[in-house]
């Protein structure tokens, strides 16, 4: 993080300077810290070398495999014609397999150099149809929209958008019905079976049924439903770790704290407000991380299958689009996608953090 | 043994007449209490003693309305007692303060309920006056969870005096405390108790801590069917101080009783 | 005088550096005798884990020296067996194969069946024979701290060390095991250490009682030796005057000490004149408020 973004809060600053002359008593803690880092860099270069030797074995069997087809199947003179094109590194006879760290680069910077000119392309379009569109709009007519191919940043950012909308449809499922089954051992014992049963259906399935339902409520209506269709199925997928973390963390309240409670005969809404809840937070906010990294994961699956835009139908088209670059592409958003679940989690713990008496486990 | 000297004279507080506790098990009925009969005086300080599983900490949460009567009654100013009420102020083994608030708003979320009718300066004047008395005044706002246990028991103590209860119940108290601290907080208890003069049942099985805090000593036999086995009242002129009762001759006198009762 | 089992010189201990540094013990100076049985009364705080802990050697001082027959201690070794307050047993292991794993540890040469037999005799020792197929799950607080006392004894130790050993249990449960410990002690009169906030227990088991004051920078406060016969009696000793003398002297120490951490109060606070009402008989509260 940059200097700018922490210098304005006076707080931070405020304890980064009475950590300055301590620095020398800090001594023990420091070299512990520069030891994880170091740390934490040999392995990544330790991993790019796997990764570099792994492709490089690989690239060879690959290349190996196909001049002695050609050599079975066309001769050795064509076969050396084969040797050669491969060493010049020549794209029409490239062997395809596991990209290098260099080719993931290569690519990653593609696609944000294509990135760059297909926003160039949609703001001129804007600018072109501005006019046209700001009297259509008077005539009450459709406006005319961008049908252009999305770069692989919007589709991080359709894929951001179904995550969040599936989470927010798991947070108001599981959470109120978590409240209400944890408060009651009767509906806890008739919910159990459906919890238990439906908890390790798979997203492929969830999806399927989705589709059914969403299929025959939009009848009629044109509207795009395989955004709709994918959202919801992520939340369907996700919730099953908040709605029992949320009712386990209601219903095993400290037994002294629910005494409190009866010797100062609180009434019901206080009971839950000022006992229960504060009490189940920590739990609650467990199920929830534990939700959007289980959300965030079957999302890719799911777009897949859904067609809806996002990550998930880039990585598949780039699949089905066999270009001598899609594998490398596919590398690209296997790291972004880990890279966005890895931040996702790091924000839902900050939030558990801030809200939780407890401190969280990092 | 005497009966305390003024009994006659005073009123009774609390009432309990063949009071009956049963459990039912797979094996069959556990009785714990059988047909028990105590009377609890205006302003006394009764401690009962016995050893672990003789049904004591079953009677005080009986009194406190948490665990249900199986027969007889339990009579609180003439009217019996059903379900639990801030009126009968309860201070637990463990502090059981909410850890999500403060010293303050712990004290304040029970004194809320008893005083509907004060302003929040009042509520808020309240809770400082008795968060002072136990000797928190300057830590009113700390969390629950960055306060020592001996601190956070001082905290349960003021939230108990600060509902102004008829009776006090005290739970061994401090039992999970060190000799030190617990030495500290009986201090800080009986200097309270001096002003306010709540009626007060302690259950403990600390001889020393019985005899330096009671009025009357309550000896209760082991279970199952638990009885009164013996009532020994203590003499010592209040306020108390702790060097003097220390020093005192009938200290050991005291002592020895309940010991012999106890390894009996 | 024979060299002391352990000794202290000049120690103490502190955690951080500059200005986080916290001085937990503070020039500690203490001789214990072959044989003796030793009680360190301290309290919440007081340094007392982290004493114990530089006898057994898991804690090194950071100032002066902690001897060990007159050898500075370098590292945690068999011959300082330590007893902890939360037993430490492996809950997958049962009682004999608990008390086994030390063994077999100390004396990896003797035959198979002489280890059976040691083994069966500590557990024999702490009464635990019937139970020596269980799990700690299954077992009772006084059966945990038994069984992991007969683990400490079946390897030998030269010293003793417990640390709060019966700090867990119950009234009953732990006058039963004080009882039980002295007489295993007194059966072979090995070099003992108790570490513990209860000062009866300490009388009872010492001969020797050695207050902790409180708080940082704790020293060690006046000695006091216990000159009542053994084997002793519970009851016996309540009327016992040096048990009474030496009794109210250790407690009227640390009721001085409590004294001089009283805290400040008193703030000539106004309480409001206003009688509770109970809940649920409040329904008027707000007319009352009106008026």
């Amino acid at each position: 993080m940059s200097q700018t973004t922490t210098a304005p809060t006076p707080a931070k600053s405020a304890s980064l300077t009475r950590f300055l002359p301590s620095l020398s008593g800090m001594g023990a803690k420091l070299p512990g810290m520069a030891k994880s880092a170091g740390i934490t860099l040999a392995s990544m270069l330790l991993f790019l070398l796997v990764w570099q030797l792994s492709a490089t074995y690989l690239y060879n069997v690959e290349a190996k495999s196909r001049i002695d087809r050609v050599m079975t199947e066309q001769g050795a003179a064509e076969a050396e014609k084969m040797k050669a094109c491969i060493a010049s590194g020549d794209i029409s006879c490239k062997p395809n397999t596991l990209p290098s760290p260099s080719e993931v680069v290569k690519a990653s910077s593609l696609l944000l150099a294509d990135h760059r000119v297909i926003s160039a392309d949609k703001a001129a379009f804007k600018a072109k149809t501005a006019a046209v569109n700001a009297q259509r709009k008077a005539q009450g007519l459709d406006l005319i929209t961008y049908t252009g191919r999305p770069s692989f940043v919007d589709q991080i950012f359709t894929s951001l958008k179904t995550v969040a909308v599936g989470f927010l449809i798991a947070l108001f499922i599981a959470v109120p019905i978590g409240i209400i089954i944890g408060l009651n051992e009767n509906l806890r014992t008739a919910f159990n079976w459906f919890i238990q049963v439906f908890k390790p259906v798979s997203p492929v399935v969830w999806l399927l049924l989705v589709f059914m339902i969403v299929k025959t409520l939009t009848l009629g209506s044109d509207s795009d439903t395989s955004f709709l269709i994918s959202a919801v199925s992520v939340g369907l997928c996700s919730m099953w770790a908040t709605l029992v973390n949320t009712s386990v963390g209601v219903s095993s309240v400290n037994q002294d704290y629910l005494n409190v409670a009866k010797v100062l005969k609180l009434g019901i809404g206080k009971k839950i407000f000022k006992v229960i809840l504060p009490s189940a937070i920590p739990l609650i906010f467990t199920g929830l991380r534990i939700t959007v990294s289980v959300a965030w994961m079957v999302l890719i699956a799911i777009e897949l299958l859904a067609q809806s835009p996002g990550l998930g139908s880039f990585v598949w088209e780039e699949f089905q689009n066999g270009a001598n670059d899609s594998n490398a592409k596919i590398i690209v958003a296997m790291f972004v996608i880990g890279f966005i679940g890895f931040l996702l989690d790091r924000v839902m713990y900050y939030i558990q953090q801030s809200v939780s008496f407890e401190k969280a486990l990092a | 043994m005497s009966q305390n000297p003024n009994s006659s004279l005073r009123d009774v507080v609390l009432n309990m007449r063949d009071l009956t506790k049963i459990y039912p098990t797979p094996k069959g009925d556990y009785v714990v209490l059988e047909d028990l009969q105590l009377q609890i005086m205006k302003e006394e300080f009764v401690s009962i003693i016995g050893h672990s599983g003789c049904g004591k900490t079953t009677l005080l949460t009986m009194i406190a309305g948490l665990n249900d009567i199986s027969g007889g009654d339990i009579l609180l100013n003439e009217f019996p007692v059903s379900g639990p009420g801030p009126d009968r102020g309860v201070i637990f083994q463990s502090p059981s303060l909410l850890p999500w608030m403060t010293a303050l708003e712990n004290v304040l979320l029970g004194v809320k309920q008893v005083f509907p009718q004060a302003s929040k300066k009042e509520l808020k004047d309240i809770c400082a006056y008795y968060l002072d008395k136990v000797g928190l005044g300057n830590a009113m706002d700390k969390r629950a969870t960055d306060l020592s246990q001996g601190m956070q028991q001082r905290v349960g103590i003021a939230r108990a005096f600060a509902l102004r209860p008829k009776i006090l119940l005290l739970d061994e108290p401090f039992g999970m405390l060190d000799s030190l601290t617990k030495a500290e907080l009986q201090d800080v208890l009986l200097e309270i108790w001096d002003k306010e003069k709540i009626t007060a049942i302690q259950i403990t099985h600390d001889v020393d801590e019985a005899i330096f805090l009671a009025d009357r000593v309550i000896m209760m036999t082991s279970g199952p069917r638990a009885q009164i086995g013996d009532i020994l009242d203590i003499g010592f002129e209040r306020p108390r101080a702790r060097k003097e009762i220390l020093n005192h001759p009938d200290y050991y006198t005291y002592r020895k009783h309940l010991i012999d009762f106890l390894e009996h | 005088m024979s060299t002391p089992i352990i000794e202290f010189r000049n120690v103490s201990k502190w955690y951080g550096e500059g200005d986080n540094k916290t001085e937990v013990l503070s020039n500690i100076n203490l001789k214990i005798e072959e044989g003796e049985f030793l009680a360190i009364v301290g309290f919440t705080g007081s340094g007392k884990t982290t004493l114990v802990n530089m006898m057994t050697g898991l804690v090194s001082p950071s100032e002066g020296e902690v001897l060990y027959r007159g050898e500075p201690i370098t590292g945690p070794a068999p011959e300082r067996g330590i007893i902890f307050q939360n037993y430490s047993l492996l809950p997958w292991f049962t009682v004999y194969q608990n008390v086994a794993l030390a063994v077999n540890e100390i004396y990896p040469d003797w035959p198979k069946d002489k280890r059976d037999e040691h083994i069966r005799k500590f557990i024999e020792m702490v009464n635990l024979t019937p139970a020596s197929e269980k799990r700690p799950k299954e077992l009772s607080g006084g059966m945990k701290q038994r069984t992991s006392i007969a683990r400490v004894l079946a390897t030998d130790p030269d010293l003793l060390l417990m640390d709060e050993p019966l700090g867990a249990l119950d009234a009953l449960t732990r006058g039963n095991l004080q009882e039980e410990i002295l007489k295993i002690w007194s059966a072979n009169r090995r070099t003992a250490v108790l570490i513990t906030n209860d000062v009866d227990e300490g009388i009872f088991m010492a001969d020797r009682i050695i207050p902790l004051e409180p708080g940082e920078k704790s020293g060690l406060g006046p000695e006091y030796k216990i000159e009542l016969a053994r084997p002793r009696n519970k009851k016996a000793l309540n009327t016992d005057p040096h048990f009474k003398k030496v009794r109210t002297s250790i407690l009227n120490y640390l009721v001085q000490l409590g004294e001089a951490a009283k805290l400040e109060r008193n703030q000539d606070l106004a309480l409001p004149d206003l009688e509770p009402i109970q809940p649920g008989t409040r329904s008027f509260g707000w007319l009352r408020r009106a008026s």
